[in-house]
């Protein structure tokens, strides 16, 4: 138990050294970014503000994380959440209970997720490939169900999901941390965590040791639409109405940087959806502080840049083979030293 | 009654004497850029309504963000000899092909919403809004309303770079000159978005004591303002009265968060380029009265008191 904590705290040490490090910048060209207060029934501040807006991208990269270690990738997710806010609002506006709203949208995000995975598994398109057919089509298909327009509605149950708060905290935050946790528990104290990663190392030696590869791949696409679609809900209740031209627009990146900037490979293999939630509320972070410290807008894509070079420096094999050397070439050192003595 | 139907034969017969067309009869077409937004699917709307209002028949194509479908729409309407074109070019460039052959066909073009950069003499007229004076018009209202009192403003550009956000900050910048007890504090692009307005005016909230030091918001368009003004009501102030809020575009939402006295004033974009382009066709068409070149919408100021509930209700059907 001890070794598998130490394990994990190993495991996790570069991003959150650069999650630290962050945040100290952040406090630097903002100094209240640390005040809390409680207002209005819930925790109010900076920090907050980084998990809440950090929900929708934490939500996605716990899908992407999976598939991304099935040596897979889920271009779909970022125009699956426009699909699902539409629905979610469309459902709301005719009246529905918010009960049948939920389970309509979870719904079409898994169907999102079942036409990816057929794709993959059964059809064996290349994932890149086979997900870009959604990531083009679904914002269409979010029009079509909005007609072009916002759609707003009034539901408060569902406008709660956004802006709501539980336990002093923010209901995205909520639901980002128990979903996120409930995953990451799922896989690792089951045998799935270690079949996903032994898909993606090798698909066919899986499938002749008697793994059933489709039904894998499969799931793990339909995960993804789920987060999707857990996260098309959070934005749209979050403005009160479904923006099917600009929900989730781009997130797909975001997801897949948080992924990466959380160590996973993109080859597939190994991979650590607590590493990838890390991973998610640095890029909020530095959005977050990026808003706070009042440089002019043309900055912003360039500073986010900059910084998520220097931590995927940090953390290319090369840099982290050189520091290895290093570190056991001072022990070394201090060993040849301390027998000298 | 009689005096119409006199008039309206009368019109006729003199169309038929001068081989020229009147209104009755006019065949247009219509080449428009696509549905991208739902300022785009009113302006269609409204387009379809004058025409149908003035009896032209209106022969319409949606070009989905093509310059391709553009001038083939343009090509199949001067081969079914049209009266006059209007297009609502989808980029500036690349048209001087198309727009000749129209010329030597003798249809007239008018350019609606956005200019291209052909000689002028290859399309009758432009009917576009004015970006930098609505900039302008909101500024003169938050100058006017604050009346000499120290004011903070805080302003959610739109998208980095695009015309709209130079313009329009541009504009609201000139009617702030000379009035020192305005100034803007903060100016942060919000990608003319509800969900950004709303995650940068959290920013702006929070790096301002709380909002307290905010006295005016300036959104470059409605969306943002109507994403702010969540913001705003989350961090408990009251947005209208604790912190004004100005935008622009006039799309209906902002006139339900008017009505509810929370958001001040609001700079009209309009989607009726049509009536304008179609008033300057006719009169052409008549007498052959040359309209300017440049034909510029009005950008009408709507506050609360202009009964915002009764606006909303009038634009909701437009498609927005």
């Amino acid at each position: 138990m001890i070794e598998s904590a130490q394990r994990l705290a190993w495991r996790l040490a570069p991003q959150l050294i650069a999650l630290i490090i962050i945040l100290i910048l952040c406090r630097l060209v903002f100094p209240g970014f640390y005040s809390i207060e409680f207002q209005n029934g819930r925790l109010y501040g900076s920090l907050i503000d980084v998990l809440n807006r950090g929900a929708p991208v934490a939500l996605l990269a716990v899908g992407m994380t999976v598939v991304i270690a099935t040596k897979g990738i889920d271009l779909s997710v970022g125009a699956v959440m426009a699909i699902c806010g539409a629905v979610a609002a469309s459902s709301s506006v005719r009246g529905d209970p918010l009960v049948l709203t939920l389970i309509l949208t979870l719904g079409v995000g898994l169907i999102c997720g079942v036409w990816n995975g057929f794709l993959v598994s059964v059809l064996n398109i290349q994932p890149i490939v086979a997900t870009l057919v959604l990531m083009v089509a679904g914002r269409g298909i979010a029009q079509l169900i909005t007609e072009g327009a916002i759609l707003t509605f009034n539901d408060p149950g569902l406008i709660f999901i956004g802006s709501g708060s539980f336990i002093a905290l923010p209901m995205p935050v909520v639901t980002w941390l128990l979903f996120g946790i409930a995953v990451a528990v799922l896989l690792r104290l089951t045998a799935l965590g270690l079949l996903i990663e032994a898909v993606g190392i090798n698909r066919r030696a899986s499938t002749l040791s008697g793994i059933r590869t489709p039904v894998l791949l499969m799931a793990a696409y339909m995960l993804s639409g789920l987060c999707a679609a857990i996260a098309g809900i959070i934005v749209a209740a979050d403005i009160k109405g479904a923006d099917a031209n600009n929900a989730g627009l781009w997130l797909e990146l975001d997801a897949i940087l948080a992924v990466v900037v959380g160590g996973t490979s993109l080859l597939g293999g190994r991979f650590s959806i607590i590493a990838s939630l890390i991973g998610a509320m640095i890029i909020q972070a530095i959005n977050t502080g990026i808003l706070l410290s009042g440089f002019p807008p043309e900055f912003n894509l360039i500073i986010k840049a900059a910084i998520i070079v220097i931590i995927l420096v940090i953390q290319s094999p090369k840099v982290q083979g050189v520091m290895t050397f290093l570190t056991v070439k001072s022990a070394r050192k201090r060993d040849v030293e301390q027998t000298a003595q | 009654m009689k005096f119409k139907t006199a008039l309206a034969s009368a019109t006729i017969l003199a169309a038929c004497m001068f081989g020229s067309a009147s209104a009755a009869d006019l065949t247009i077409g219509f080449s428009q850029i696509g549905s991208e937004s739902g300022w785009r699917a009113a302006e269609t709307t409204l387009t379809k309504q004058q025409a149908e209002k003035r009896g032209i028949d209106l022969k319409f194509a949606d070009a989905q963000q093509k310059q391709e479908n553009q001038i083939k729409a343009i090509r199949s309407f001067i081969a079914q000899g049209v009266d006059a074109i209007l297009i609502a070019p989808v980029v500036a460039t690349g048209w001087d092909e198309v727009l000749t052959e129209a010329k030597d066909a003798e249809i007239p073009v008018i350019l609606l919403d956005r200019t291209v950069d052909s000689s002028k003499d290859l399309y009758l007229t432009a009917v576009t809004s004015d970006l930098v004076h609505e900039g302008n018009v909101a500024g003169k209202w938050l100058v006017d309303t604050v009346a000499g009192k120290p004011c903070n403003v805080v302003e959610l550009q739109g998208t980095t770079g695009s015309s709209p956000a130079i313009d329009r900050k541009k504009g609201f910048e000139e009617a702030l000159k000379g009035h020192d007890n305005l100034k803007i504090i903060r100016s942060q692009t919000g990608d003319f978005t509800r969900t950004k307005g709303k995650e940068v005016m959290e920013s702006f909230l929070k790096a301002e004591d709380g909002g307290k030091n905010i006295c005016a918001l300036y959104a470059h368009n409605d969306d943002m303002a109507v994403g702010a003004i969540q913001a705003i009501k989350e961090a408990g102030l009251k947005p209208g009265t604790d912190i004004l809020v100005v935008s622009i575009d006039a799309v209906p939402d902002i006139f339900q968060a008017m009505a509810a006295g929370e958001a001040n004033a609001t700079v009209e974009l309009t989607p009726d380029m049509a009536g304008p382009a179609l008033d300057a066709l006719e009169a052409y068409l008549k007498d052959k009265t040359e309209p300017p070149k440049w034909i510029q919408t009005e950008s009408k100021l709507y506050t609360q008191a202009d009964d915002p509930q009764k606006v909303y209700e009038a634009k909701k059907g437009l498609g927005y």
